[in-house]
């Protein structure tokens, strides 16, 4: 691991200016993304801003009859609360799906957002990677890509974003809220918080140098029933080949988000009109930009199957 | 040759080159004696070079930490990287907390902080200010253990033994959440209380690997604290 100087931060704007004003400055949280890329020297932040020391670890209810989450509020502490566990089943679902135990309750909800692919070939350094040396190409694409993505994919990437919980939330279309160095705040929509990879796939996110994320805000409770199914290569503790997150109603229809697939999580609401025709009808809308690999392809059967298997256990 | 320790059997030897640990023991002063204490909000002051480093590659900066270790309150000056787990091994000498993987995959350097149980590898000493750590060498003692080591030795919950100091605080921790009401991904009710049973545990454990392949007495050693407790 490269050496780093370390502060406390004191405020979320001083943190967002520090940040901003420090060549090569992280803000650090868990730690459980970040620390293990800085020992495979993947990340080399040269300043740490410790943003434990925030607060920003409450979820309190919102004036329209939602909930705001602070960036800080553990993995853990989330998928426990009653509140979301009673009004928003399938972003506690998906975040005990996630991880293991003692991971998540390091995690925070704003690091689950920022954590980085875990692509292989992200991961090893003797390979090209776009993601970590911009322009060096993408060994991937030749490469071993069952695990990768189908959908939304480039030339340059074909990494997927491993997040279970961000899914959960661009079901729910929740919100992030941030603070930039200016000390100017705004709302990022879930919708467009992640980008797709194109020609700058180390490019992950709209957020600006320095910018923090200081909470996630739910709507009001949608009702219906909620439920996040992922399938992956052992019962526990993996990542997601595919993952799909449903909130159903009584007269059918609903929302779908899938994770696994895609460089951020897939949601296309025109596909969602097609939910009281089923999964078939669903996945020729929600899946039918998919470029796949052969290695691949059968992610997009697997939605399919997978979003059939959740909706009959929505029906109950 | 033959062994690489200390007491060298050779005299020539000896003289013409230090021995390994005298080499470790060198390098071990030079970091202290380079070591510069850092006032409180004060900027990171630059330490001397280190012999061996690299030229032009940035210079290790060292920080204050203070914190609990079962029940002893430790204040320490650390290189910024170190993490929670070498604190314990090489700063401290808590060496039942094992390495495995080094990048939270393995779950053996699992150590309770605050209540909680964590990865102490994907964590960085100086971010554990004013925190309570627990290893297991603070939950039992060989003539003292705590019910879950007692429960391990009776069932055989190891093998080569490597990974069960984590298990054992997963385990004590695993409890405590399923008691707390945490829910898992085997609950099946989110809005009821989770059981106390083998598939709750199975499933909260599955971040603590054991190469051996114990599991079946490990679940075992904790089913019978979970109901002896319950």
């Amino acid at each position: 691991m490269k050496p780093f100087t370390y502060q406390r931060a004191t405020s979320p704007a001083e943190a967002a200016a520090a940040a901003a004003a420090t060549p090569g400055a992280r803000f650090i949280a868990g730690g459980t993304n970040l620390l293990d890329l800085m020992k495979l020297e993947i990340e080399q932040p040269a300043h740490l801003i410790d943003v434990n020391t925030l607060g920003l670890d409450r979820i309190e209810p919102t004036a329209d009859g939602g909930l705001k989450i602070g960036a800080l509020v553990r993995n853990t502490d989330l998928a426990a609360d009653e509140r979301v566990r009673r009004d928003y089943g399938v972003l506690s679902r998906a975040l005990v799906a996630g991880a293991s135990g003692q991971l998540r309750n390091k995690a925070t909800t704003a690091g689950n957002l920022l954590q980085r692919t875990r692509c292989p070939y992200f991961y090893d350094t003797a390979q090209a990677c776009n993601k970590r040396h911009p322009g060096s190409g993408c060994a991937a694409l030749q490469g071993i890509s069952r695990q990768l993505a189908v959908i939304g994919v480039s030339d340059h990437c074909i990494a997927t974003h491993p997040s279970d919980m961000a899914v959960a939330l661009r079901a729910l279309d929740a919100t992030v809220e941030t603070v930039k160095p200016d000390g100017s705040t705004r709302s990022i929509a879930m919708a467009d918080f992640h980008r797709l990879p194109g020609d700058t796939p180390h490019i992950e996110t709209g957020l600006e140098s320095g910018e923090l994320i200081t909470a996630v805000t739910l709507p009001k409770p949608l009702g219906g029933t909620h439920a996040y199914h992922k399938v992956r290569d052992r019962a526990s503790y993996a990542f997601a080949l595919v993952s799909v997150a449903v909130v159903v109603q009584r007269d059918g229809s609903g929302r779908v988000a899938v994770g696994g697939v895609a460089h951020k999580p897939w949601r296309v609401e025109a596909a969602e009109a097609e939910m009281p025709r089923g999964a078939k009808a669903v996945n020729a809308r929600l899946m039918a930009e998919a470029r796949p690999t052969p290695a691949n392809a059968f992610k997009v059967t697997l939605v399919e199957r997978t979003l059939g298997a959740v909706l009959s256990e929505a029906k109950g | 040759m033959d062994s690489p320790l200390d007491t060298p059997s050779d005299p020539s030897a000896s003289d013409a080159s230090p021995s390994r640990r005298d080499v470790l023991i060198a390098g071990a002063t030079t970091a202290i004696a380079s070591a510069i204490p850092l006032g409180a909000g004060a900027a990171p002051a630059a330490p001397a070079p280190m012999a061996g480093q690299v030229p032009g590659a940035a210079a290790p900066v060292r920080a204050q930490v203070l914190l609990t270790v079962n029940g002893v309150i430790r204040e320490m000056e650390v290189d910024t990287r170190t993490s929670l787990l070498d604190l314990l091994r090489e700063s401290l000498h808590l060496t039942g907390t094992k390495k495995g993987c080094d990048h939270g995959q393995c779950g053996a350097c699992t150590v309770i902080v605050d209540g909680r149980r964590i990865n102490s590898c994907l964590t960085l000493a100086v971010m554990h200010e004013g925190a309570a750590v627990t290893t297991i060498e603070g939950l039992g003692t060989p003539d003292a253990m705590h019910p879950m080591q007692a429960a391990f030795v009776k069932h055989d919950g190891y093998q080569c033994g490597y990974c069960t100091p984590g298990q054992i605080c997963s385990a004590v921790a695993v409890v405590a959440e399923i008691r707390a009401g945490v829910p898992s991904h085997v609950t099946p009710d989110l809005t009821a209380a989770p059981l106390m049973n083998g598939e709750e545990i199975r499933e909260r454990m599955s971040g603590n690997i054991c190469r051996c392949g114990a599991y079946s007495n490990i679940l075992d050693a904790i089913t019978e604290v979970a109901e002896r407790r319950a």
